[in-house]
């Protein structure tokens, strides 16, 4: 079973602090849903109202229409997969998966036959009758999501699922998960703080800071086109270059930078047109920069930058630079495997313009 | 050398500790087995006649009897009212926690002479009889703050997350209570009701005072030390401490393989 979900203006106060500020969202049925934030920004409180273990301090809950604001968790058509996993220690694997249906009133043969099906989606069949503490984490974490599955929800809430996970477990869940999930076709709504985990199986991630929605997209909107500067530095590596709009057409959009100047398209603009006068920070990520002189259409020449640092990370050059004209500032640039770059070395640099998003320097505050 | 005359020391260390615990328990067993009169040295030769006098001894069977199941009532119902008020205070936000917790535990800290009494005189002042019953009670007193300190101290944060699992997935209160928090907790739970079976079968005093025509183990054999030693105290005293350590043998037992699983 699957439902959407919509938050309407939902915030939440502890005394002081406000966990949660003024969110609207809108989940569609089927959908993966990724919270991403620092901790703190607030994704926890926002799952955690979604379940109906906290109550918003203001704003309304609908799961499938139907208002859920102030609905027990017991009585919600969701169910929620603990970051510690929260299993049963005194239950055999069969059990716990079929703990809820038995407190729907199933019957033992027909919850036991449900059980081991949901067992057997994760992998797990075969240990159906080991306790949780025999198991590994990551067995652990995969009887979670079958416990959390067996009851039909139409909304599986997950808190940090994977975090517990080495590194390499973690990958390999990732897509598990996001199997899964396209198997069963109900709504997922995962909290993290990895952006590279959200990237690999959200459909759209919200990205989230001091209790704000700061973006909400599909992952390669929110990293290539970010909608605010929190997400655009959230998302990965990226360079900010302060400058001001001069000039603007309705074709084009001409900026002053500390890197000289540019003519970028107004879809540059993430957030809305350009104004003139207007402070910009530009935001280039490491990889768009190229050198100067290939034959790439639309590049726009950045001047020269004097190559300060460099590193080699096997897909490519990480290398710190300084431009000429602005000596005070420091640019991280990937270049190729193949590039040869040497301390002390002036490159030319520059950048397509499509790849250029201008955000306003002073964060609007809705 | 130097380190053989520490290995010598710390052996003779050793065995003085456990002779001064032992020694008393150790006679009193021996002249269980005395085949004469007197429970005193020298050791006429051994005799089991003493325990064939006290499994025939009718008062002495019913106090035994009585004893237990004063123990198995008494700590039973210490053991579900110290888990209630366990998981009231560890997982509500109740008004005065902490002196409701200390009130709790404060009887602990009260001789149970002074118990005795004031039930002695609660029970006089509403005309309750005496009875087993009565010092039933008197052990659930001495017993629920010791059930509930050992509980409490055993309900951590981490059980939060699963009873909060369980109530997602649509246990209620009472459910949750049944089916995940107490089994969860069962090792302590186990401890509590061990130690206080124990306790109760030990416990003197309070039976004594609260009790009348029925009485406890304790109580019997007293009424048999006023007319003088007598190997048969002996043979009795030697079952109450086997009792003992059967009991506190079961509890090890079964706190071991629990613990030693999860």
């Amino acid at each position: 079973m699957t439902a959407s979900v919509s938050v309407q203006n939902a915030s939440k106060t502890f005394g002081a602090f406000t966990a949660l500020n003024d969110v609207s969202l809108d989940i569609n049925a089927g959908e993966f849903i990724v919270l991403l934030g620092p901790s703190g920004c607030g994704k926890t409180t926002l799952l955690s109202i979604l379940g109906g273990f906290l109550s918003p301090t203001k704003g309304r809950i609908s799961i499938g229409s139907r208002d859920m604001t102030n609905v027990q968790p017991a009585k919600r058509p969701t169910t929620t997969m603990f970051q510690d996993y929260a299993l049963f220690p005194h239950m055999k694997l069969k059990d716990n998966v079929g703990f809820g249906l038995r407190m729907r009133g199933m019957a033992k043969t027909a919850r036991d036959e449900k059980a081991l099906g949901f067992l057997d989606l994760v992998g797990l069949k075969g240990v159906a009758d080991k306790k949780p503490h025999e198991l590994s984490g990551g067995q652990r974490q995969r009887v979670a999501l079958a416990r959390a599955l067996a009851v039909d929800p139409d909304v599986l809430l997950l808190d940090e699922p994977l975090g517990a996970l080495d590194l390499k477990l973690r990958r390999q869940m990732q897509d598990e998960l996001k199997a899964i999930q396209k198997r069963v076709g109900t709504t997922f709504v995962h909290v993290t703080h990895d952006q590279e985990e959200a990237m690999a199986i959200a459909d759209r991630i919200v990205v989230m800071n001091q209790g704000r929605i700061e973006d909400i997209g599909a992952p390669a909107d929110i990293y290539m086109r970010p909608r605010s500067l929190f997400s655009a530095g959230f998302m990965g590596e990226v360079n900010f270059i302060p400058g001001t709009v001069v000039e603007t057409d309705a074709a084009s959009a001409r900026v002053e930078t500390a890197l000289g100047p540019m003519t970028l398209s107004p879809s540059a603009f993430t957030t809305g047109f350009p104004i003139r006068n207007q402070a910009v920070t530009l935001c280039i990520r490491p990889e768009h920069f190229r050198r100067a002189g290939t034959d790439e259409v639309g590049l726009v020449t950045l001047g020269q930058a004097s190559v300060t640092g460099q590193a080699f990370f096997g897909t490519h050059y990480r290398c710190h630079l300084s431009p000429l004209a602005a000596p005070q500032m420091s640019i991280v640039a990937h270049m190729p495997q193949s590039a040869t770059v040497s301390e002390g070395e002036a490159v030319g640099l520059a950048v397509s313009a499509l790849d250029v998003v201008v955000l306003p320097s002073q964060r609007k505050d809705a | 050398m130097r380190n053989i005359v520490i290995s010598a020391a710390s052996w003779v260390y050793a065995t003085l500790v456990f002779g001064f615990i032992f020694l008393p328990v150790a006679v009193l067993v021996l002249f269980s087995f005395q085949d004469g009169r007197l429970p005193v040295p020298p050791f006429n030769g051994f005799s089991t006649q003493w325990y064939a006098a006290i499994f025939a001894d009718r008062k002495l069977m019913a106090a035994l009897g009585n004893s237990f199941v004063v123990a198995l009532l008494s700590s039973a119902i210490a053991c579900v009212l110290g888990f209630l008020a366990a998981y009231a205070l560890a997982r509500h936000k109740l008004p005065g926690s902490a002196l409701q917790r200390g009130l709790l535990i404060a009887p602990m800290t009260v001789s149970y002479l002074i118990i005795a009494l004031g039930l002695l005189t609660v029970l006089n002042t509403f005309g309750i009889p005496l009875s087993l019953w009565t010092v039933g009670i008197g052990h659930v007193v001495i017993n629920l703050p010791l059930c509930f300190a050992i509980i409490y101290s055993s309900m951590g944060d981490h059980h939060i997350n699963i009873e909060r699992a369980a109530r997602d997935l649509g246990a209620g209160d009472l459910k949750v209570m049944v089916l995940v928090t107490a089994p969860m907790l069962m090792p302590s739970i186990l401890a509590a009701f061990f130690l206080s079976v124990t306790f109760s079968w030990d416990e003197f005093i309070i039976a004594f005072l609260l009790s009348r025509f029925d009485v406890t183990l304790p109580v019997e054999i007293w009424s048999l030390l006023r007319s003088g030693l007598n190997p048969k105290t002996n043979a009795i005293g030697s079952l109450v401490f086997l009792v003992s350590v059967a009991v506190l043998m079961l509890l090890e037992f079964t706190l071991f393989r629990k613990t030693g699983k999860s």
